[in-house]
């Protein structure tokens, strides 16, 4: 316990500081005054993405500073976090977690392949990117997005 | 019912309404702090909260009105003890609820209201975090009524004013066996019934460690609003009945204005510390397997149980 102390005071702060606000921001984010509780559907990614969210959420880039948390259940969320191309076998529980999410609801797409299906367009598996099968509000490009770029991309939403 | 205790209870249902989501938002701080990350800031919880009162709730199919009516009857029991409990003022808006079994039975009450709406759900998650909630609850209620009765038992009383009244008369009572055996046996109940760590961890995402989450997974919008409001109420009223019956300086005795004014600070500034302590706590411990749980909580039953024969015991003749 005491060499854990004595590492949380040696490594201090880890998170870098924080980049200017995004200079267009939704118009939704005022109605989610500076709190967003996001929930992340994989649909069929390669876990690239993942890697990238979990490194946004952790100390480092820590997006939780601007008032976005990752929550369990659909129903605690405002937004879903899509990623990877939507499988023929993920579409509908995709369809579904929208629909449990409470009104006013919104979607980050993140990545090329949720964007335009990436490297898995015309693939036998893949029903579509993720704005055929729910409407879209907020897109993250790269392959994989930088956590600086997904948390810019929240930030848009969480409107800090 | 007097002037004291009227405005004692206004004064403690505008702080433990309007503070207790700042104190979770210090709390969380504190625990970024010391991981390293910057932290949302103390204003966190208030603005999850406005956000969520706006949203729509959401009630699944095949849900009755049991699902629908425990968040406010979570609520509405936490409120009642946040009034009537000594917090700010020795003296209670309803002198007679003010009982220890009476508050105890009516946190017990939202607890076994929320497991209801869990099982209501039919959701595998539910009904597990119902069944854990209700094996936990079992084994903390008889701990936190023996732990405070073993307090009572020299007063004469089960009042709970009377008990922070008569621990303000005879201060070496804080540091007798009685107060210290009960005092521990208290402060691992308040960790397991406020589901913080090493019983459960209230920032998982993993519904099969869930306790408390795992029943509240189907609430949405004001519903959760609600919950979570309560479940932070709950807290703050847990940490003020800890520190104001084993150290209950600052508590205000008299209906003056610097009286009331020094029992504000001192519950802010006592509840505060303690919510600090338990969240700089966390960052040390590993969630405990669930089937250890019992041990911990059965180990907590033994010292309110020494506590009480000790204060049988060691009475001092009056």
């Amino acid at each position: 316990m005491l060499s854990l102390w004595r590492k949380i005071r040696r490594t201090g702060r880890v998170a870098e500081p924080a980049p200017s606000q995004p200079s267009e921001e939704l118009s939704v984010a005022a109605e989610l005054g500076g709190s967003v509780q996001i929930r992340h559907v994989d649909a069929g990614s390669c876990n690239g993405c993942e890697v990238e969210i979990g490194s946004a959420f952790g100390p480092v880039y820590d997006a939780e500073r601007y008032g976005a948390r990752l929550v369990a259940s659909p129903r605690h969320a405002d937004a879903l976090l899509v990623t990877g191309p939507v499988t023929r076998n993920m579409a509908e529980p995709l369809r579904r977690t929208y629909e449990a999410l409470p009104e006013p609801k919104f979607v980050v797409a993140v990545g090329d392949c949720a964007r335009n299906c990436g490297v898995f367009a015309e693939a036998y598996g893949v029903t579509g990117a993720v704005r055929d099968v729910v409407p879209v509000d907020v897109e993250i490009a790269g392959c994989p997005p930088r956590p600086e770029e997904i948390v810019e991309g929240l930030r848009k939403l969480t409107g800090r | 019912m007097n002037a004291l205790g009227v405005i004692g209870g206004v004064l403690q249902f505008v702080l433990v309404v309007a503070g207790s989501p700042f104190l979770v938002g210090v709390m969380r701080q504190v625990r970024a702090r010391l991981e390293g990350r910057a932290g949302a800031g103390i204003g966190q919880p208030w603005r999850d909260l406005r956000k969520l009162l706006r949203k729509e709730s959401i009630t699944p199919r095949g849900t009755s009105e049991v699902f629908r009516i425990a968040p406010l009857v979570l609520v509405a029991t936490t409120v009642v003890v946040a009034i009537v409990a000594p917090f700010v003022t020795t003296a209670s808006a309803v002198d007679s609820v003010a009982d220890l079994f009476a508050v105890v039975a009516l946190l017990a009450l939202g607890t076994v209201a929320l497991a209801l709406a869990g099982l209501d759900t039919g959701t595998a998650f539910g009904g597990m975090g119902a069944s854990r909630e209700m094996t936990i609850i079992a084994l903390v209620e008889p701990t936190l009524l023996v732990s405070i009765f073993a307090l009572s038992v020299r007063v004469g009383s089960t009042n709970l004013g009377a008990i922070v009244t008569s621990t303000l008369q005879d201060p070496a009572r804080v540091i007798s066996p009685v107060s210290l055996l009960a005092a521990v046996a208290l402060v691992v109940v308040i960790i397991a019934e406020t589901g913080r760590l090493p019983v459960d961890n209230p920032s998982t995402h993993l519904e099969l460690t869930m306790v408390h989450e795992a029943m509240i997974l189907e609430y949405a919008g004001r519903d959760l609003g609600l919950v979570e409001w309560a479940s932070a109420m709950r807290l703050t009223a847990f940490l003020g009945l800890l520190a104001n019956l084993f150290v209950p300086w600052g508590i205000a005795t008299a209906a003056t204005p610097v009286a009331l004014l020094a029992g504000v600070a001192a519950f802010v500034i006592k509840v505060v510390l303690l919510g600090v302590l338990l969240s700089a706590g966390e960052v040390f411990l590993a969630k405990l397997r669930l089937f250890r749980v019992p041990e911990l909580l059965a180990g907590s039953f033994l010292l309110s149980l020494l506590a009480v024969t000790a204060s049988f015991f060691l009475a001092q003749p009056h």
